[in-house]
């Protein structure tokens, strides 16, 4: 296989909060290949915007990346400063939101901001111009819309100059935030065509986030399943929906709806833990059916059960020697 | 066109604004006790025959509703009419030589006060919840309280009396023989090449406009500030951030976005902008709208107490009728 486009290791965020420190994300590993649609599911609040923002060193204040490496294409993003990080955002790595109403800014045409990405990154003016036109009609979208003001477009067609200026630059990681939640489903599939589109033609890889499991197992080639702050599962979807490993994982799938099943969804007692104050041990053994005694002192590795399938559960790291 | 029909009807909405506040100056005034007559001559011993002829020729015998008509015709065919102190006096000629003085006052402050309140909420909102965005934020409260006269005595007295720096009051030095074009003495000065009128208007501008502005510009530091604040945190700056455009650009575009409410309430402003140029007018003995104001107020000169409402009021609505359109260059959204 070849090597992957995306690699994140240990990637920890938190967030200081004048009532204390929030354990937004903790120790999340990923990797993703040419062409990978991964899906980072999970409950909200369950860190899965903060790991995407942190993928372009770009969390918020008073979050901060407390420790981990983010590589992208071979190159550390975490460790990039001042312009060389500005220039690494979009060129390398890009992102599109979830509410494409505010993320446009509402007094410029959406030409310009395309165009304004491209001369950003030292592309000459006649390039860019052409390029515009290119990515708006790459998006499905006519060339005239270039002089149109965000208000002026629907949702759909403003998640699409979203995504174009997204991907004007051709970068090699996409991270897209619920990028489908506030449009309606007919628009949702044509959005979620297009960037499987761009995925299949450019080799993008794609970090889709999102609470929509059914969206996920339709589209994904890869999932990650976030509970709390960490990444409880991780593997092909095939694997991750048809056999799912982790107790949280199995509640998840249980809990959605299914139209073909008979059986009714079953929600999954308890909450999720305030993260200021996460559980010891593994921070699902509160809700777990099957907590044992371990579970509430010691952490669980992510362990690779069988191929590329991660999990990290006591229910599987079993015999093996783990810290 | 949708742009000229709505600068139409917006024109037209100018009339009954103007014709309302006639109304109503032209009630206050009659209601008040005392007539020009009285405010001029006193109580002193003066036969009733005799008043009443006086008042006769003043046309203030005629009933109301005449005179409000009266007065109203001839202001349409652009005549505000002449004064009852000062007989034969032409009040047409009085405004015209004093509304220069007063738009120029009133032009100076609002640059002055936009300045301080747009570099100040600028720099607020980009360091914000630090010590300096608490400074500027209680600098621009307190100036808001100021009162104009206080302010402007305490300018005259730090600038012109202690330092000797400035003028303390007045529009230009008198002995600089400044031929008058427009009646804006500093755009007049420029015109006929006259340097030493230049540097004398402008520096008998200083003080008025500072003292005028200083105390306008602490609603601009709040707004610039607060818009400011909120555009930075609004989604499509993260999105210009995820996209690698650089952090000025990002402030450029954002600080755009800010200005936009500004514009509105530097509209609405004008009235309050004016009747503070009245107040210090008097501080600073400008010979503008407000000195006239005062000194016909207080001889209950009804015709040019009315000819200043009108004016103003007329004013008002062309400032607003602008600063519509201004918005609308800086907001894509707005249209007409």
């Amino acid at each position: 296989m070849s090597k992957p486009i995306l690699i994140v290791e240990d990637l920890t965020v938190y967030y200081y909060t004048l009532k204390g420190i929030v354990r937004a994300v903790e120790e999340a590993s990923l990797k993703a290949y040419s062409s990978d649609l991964v899906a980072l599911v999970g409950e909200s609040g369950s860190g899965k915007s903060t790991l995407g923002y942190a993928l372009l060193n770009l969390v918020p204040p008073p979050g901060r990346i407390v420790k981990g490496r983010v590589i992208v294409n071979g190159v550390d993003v975490l460790s990039l400063r001042g312009d060389e990080l500005r220039k690494a955002r979009g060129s390398l790595i890009s992102m599109v939101f979830q509410d494409p109403f505010t993320t446009l800014d509402p007094v410029r045409r959406v030409g310009d901001q395309i165009l304004e990405v491209l001369l950003e990154h030292g592309v000459p003016l006649e390039e860019a111009r052409e390029r515009v036109v290119e990515v708006i009609r790459a998006v499905g979208l006519p060339e005239r819309m270039a002089r149109a003001y965000p208000h002026q477009l629907s949702g759909g067609q403003r998640q699409r100059i979203s995504i174009a200026a997204a991907i004007a630059l051709k970068p090699r990681v996409l991270v897209a935030d619920e990028p489908t939640t506030a449009l309606d489903v007919i628009v949702q599939k044509q959005i979620m065509d297009l960037l499987d589109d761009v995925r299949k033609t450019t080799g993008m890889a794609i970090i889709l986030i999102t609470h929509d499991i059914a969206l996920a197992a339709e589209r994904a080639t890869k999932i990650a399943v976030m509970y709390a702050g960490k990444i409880v599962e991780y593997g092909p979807k095939d694997k991750v929906i048809g056999d799912p490993l982790h107790p949280y994982t199995k509640a998840l799938l249980k809990s959605v709806p299914d139209i073909e099943s008979r059986e009714w969804p079953r929600p999954i007692p308890g909450t999720p833990p305030d993260l200021r104050k996460p559980p010891s041990g593994c921070r699902f053994h509160p809700r777990c059916p099957l907590a044992m005694d371990i579970c509430k002192r010691k952490s669980p590795n992510i362990v690779e059960v069988e191929p590329h399938h991660y999990v990290s559960c006591w229910l599987y790291e079993g015999g093996e020697a783990s810290g | 066109m949708g742009l000229l029909r709505y600068i139409a009807v917006r024109a037209m909405l100018i009339v009954p604004t103007v014709l309302i506040l006639y109304t109503l100056v032209f009630i206050v005034l009659r209601i008040l006790p005392g007539d020009p007559v009285l405010a001029v001559l006193g109580t002193k011993n003066i036969p009733p025959e005799q008043l009443e002829q006086i008042r006769h020729n003043l046309g203030l015998d005629k009933p109301y509703i005449v005179q409000y008509f009266e007065y109203l015709w001839n202001v349409l065919h652009g005549d505000f009419g002449t004064s009852m102190v000062i007989s034969g006096r032409s009040i047409t000629a009085d405004l015209l030589e004093r509304l220069p003085a007063t738009v120029e006052l009133a032009i100076a402050g609002l640059i002055v006060s936009l300045a301080i309140g747009i570099t100040t909420g600028f720099i607020a909102a980009t360091k914000r919840d630090t010590k300096l965005d608490l400074g500027l934020r209680v600098f621009g409260s307190v100036t808001y309280t100021l009162f104009i006269p206080w302010l402007g005595l305490m300018f005259q007295l730090i600038f012109a009396v202690w330092l000797r720096w400035l003028p303390a009051s007045g529009r230009i030095d008198p002995d600089v023989g400044l031929e008058t074009v427009t009646g804006f003495y500093i755009l007049d000065s420029i015109i006929t090449g006259n340097m030493e009128a230049f540097r004398s208007a402008l520096s008998h501008m200083i003080l008025p406009a500072l003292t005028l502005g200083l105390v306008l510009s602490g609603p601009y530091t709040r707004l610039v500030r607060t818009n400011l604040v909120k555009a930075l945190e609004s989604n499509y700056v993260l999105a210009y951030h995820a996209r690698g455009v650089r952090g000025s650009r990002i402030l450029l575009h954002a600080f755009r976005n800010a200005l936009i409410p500004v514009v509105t309430y530097a509209g609405l402003q004008f009235a309050l902008l004016l009747g503070g140029a009245v107040l210090t007018e008097t501080t600073f003995d400008w010979p503008g709208i407000g000195t006239y104001l005062v000194e016909k107020v207080s001889y209950r000169d009804y015709p040019a107490i009315q000819a200043v409402v009108i004016v103003f009021a007329f004013f008002v609505g062309v400032i607003s009728l602008i600063v519509d359109l201004i918005y609308a260059l800086l907001d894509p959204r707005i249209r007409y």
